[in-house]
């Protein structure tokens, strides 16, 4: 698995890249209420804006780490955005993304690099 | 930017793990370990304790209370003079043009006047009184007592458990008890649609009182995040962002708190500042009103989002003033400035979501009920 430094964390899985935020980001956010996915079919550029998390305090954006096309959504998030708070790291996964440059992977943080990064 | 300040209860927010914000000067608890939902539910179903001591208090005081009402009166276009000894009342300070300067809660207290402003506006406010009112009145600003806040329905039951009369008060009473052995000033009001209580104290019991009231089982600290979703439920303005000095009080849809007699034919109609924009709009109504909104989606409206009649093209019509996520509700709440017309409960508007028109409706506020103990 890797890290960005916007905390997002992005898990292969065959030719498909899985994206979540993590536990520390989702922490920091506070209470989700609201999670505003991209839709499936989406050609996204690395830097894109393809998710909005809404707080109880405040809106955030999720960039796109990759090139690609969205795959497939995590549909479940519209009822329950929560989830995304109880458990960032498996049910709370946004979206699915196949990608088309895989090369920024290699800039990425592994697991003891973002564990730094969070201290 | 200065160093901000700390309330009495500084220390103790810091013990008890609370995240800190800037809040208008002040170093403030946004939240605690429960967090903004839980603290929301938590206040809703059984107490929560604020911490209000950056809010300004104000003793104004003349000849008599009558001198003093008549005085305040000049300034806030409310019936001073008629509350009863041991009342409070809401009311706000009023510009020439019509404008709310800030808003902030009145108590007769017998021989003087009780007045309790935001934190954001009270060194204006402060200066306001004392430019006005000075010669015939004293103004005189208490720096040595903090402000806290019991809201829940559990609230009655624990500040009894310390002075038994504290059950005997009404909506908006004020009375003096004795709390923990500390002279209290107490007011049966708040800031979140619960009974409740607001609470001046001296500084130095401030936090051996709070400890006690969080030894209760019921009692929980609760953080400015949370004390903003629970007025927005309640449909409590917030100065500075529901209504401001741009916005008259019938625009804001705060008639209700320009009592008969300080409108047109009323015995002390007018003689406040901004009275000739003021009266007239009482009179044929404003042309443009705050309203409650309900988002249709799950996708919360915060301030600012652009309000539209219809789902593509056409003018603005109005815009949000406050908007997040509806805890007690559990879906997205607002407020919002529409045009006159458009602020009939049921009408449907569209919000201007990330460059996306998201239906909204006009609705009733407030949007959970209140329960305070008439």
């Amino acid at each position: 698995m890797k890290f960005t430094e916007e905390h997002e964390w992005l898990r292969e899985e065959g030719e498909l890249i899985i994206v979540g935020i993590t536990e520390h980001a989702a922490t920091q956010l506070g209470d989700i209420v609201f999670v505003e996915l991209p839709d499936v079919g989406d050609t996204v550029s690395k830097d894109d804006e393809v998710v909005v998390i809404e707080s109880v305090k405040a809106a955030s954006d999720i960039l796109a780490p990759l090139d690609g096309e969205i795959v497939e959504v995590n549909e479940a998030l519209a009822d329950a955005p929560a989830t995304v708070n109880e458990d960032a790291m498996e049910g709370g996964w946004f979206f699915k993304i196949k990608p088309s440059d895989l090369s920024p992977m290699d800039d990425y943080l592994d697991e003891a690099a973002y564990k730094k990064l969070i201290g | 930017m200065s160093e901000l300040k700390k309330t009495p209860l500084h220390a103790l927010h810091l013990e008890l793990g609370a995240k800190m914000v800037p809040f208008a000067g002040y170093d403030m608890p946004v939240q605690y370990d429960l967090g903004v939902m839980k603290e929301h539910q938590h206040t809703r179903e059984k107490a929560g304790l604020f911490d209000v001591s950056h809010m300004g208090q104000v003793i104004v005081q003349g000849a008599s209370y009558e001198a003093a009402a008549l005085g305040l009166e000049r300034l806030i276009p409310a019936d001073i003079l008629g509350l009863t000894e041991n009342r409070q009342r809401y009311g706000f300070f009023t510009n020439e043009s019509g404008g709310i300067e800030d808003d902030l809660m009145f108590a007769n207290r017998g021989d003087h006047i009780f007045v309790v402003v935001n934190a954001a506006c009270k060194e204006a406010d402060i200066a306001h009184l004392k430019a006005a009112l000075e010669s015939v009145l004293s103004v005189t600003e208490i720096t040595d007592r903090a402000l806290i806040a019991l809201q829940g329905p559990a609230s009655e039951h624990v500040l009894a458990s310390f002075d038994d009369r504290a059950a005997d008060m009404r909506f908006m009473d004020v009375a003096t008890l004795d709390l923990n052995g500390t002279e209290a000033w107490v007011s049966r009001s708040g800031y979140t649609g619960e009974d409740g209580y607001e609470i001046s104290l001296p500084q130095d019991a401030v936090e051996g009182f709070a400890r006690a009231l969080l030894a209760h089982d019921g009692v929980e600290a609760i953080g400015l995040g949370a004390r903003d979703s629970l007025r927005l439920e309640a449909g409590l303005c917030l100065y500075g962002q529901d209504m401001d000095g741009e916005l008259n009080p019938v625009e804001a849809s705060l008639s209700w708190a320009i009592q008969k007699v300080r409108r047109t034919g009323g015995a002390r109609a007018g003689g406040f500042p901004g009275a000739d924009v003021i009266l007239p709009a009482l009179e044929r109504g404003p042309h443009r009103h705050r309203v409650g909104l309900l988002p249709e989606g799950r996708a919360p409206m915060r301030q600012g989002v652009p309000l539209f009649e219809a789902e593509e093209g056409g003018s603005q019509i109005g815009f949000v003033t406050s908007g997040g996520f509806g805890p007690t509700i559990g879906a997205p709440v607002a407020m919002g400035i529409v045009a006159d017309s458009l602020h009939i409960p049921g009408t449907r508007l569209y919000g201007e979501l990330r460059g996306k028109r998201l239906p909204l409706t006009v609705a009733k506020m407030p949007f959970t009920p209140a329960n305070f103990k008439r």
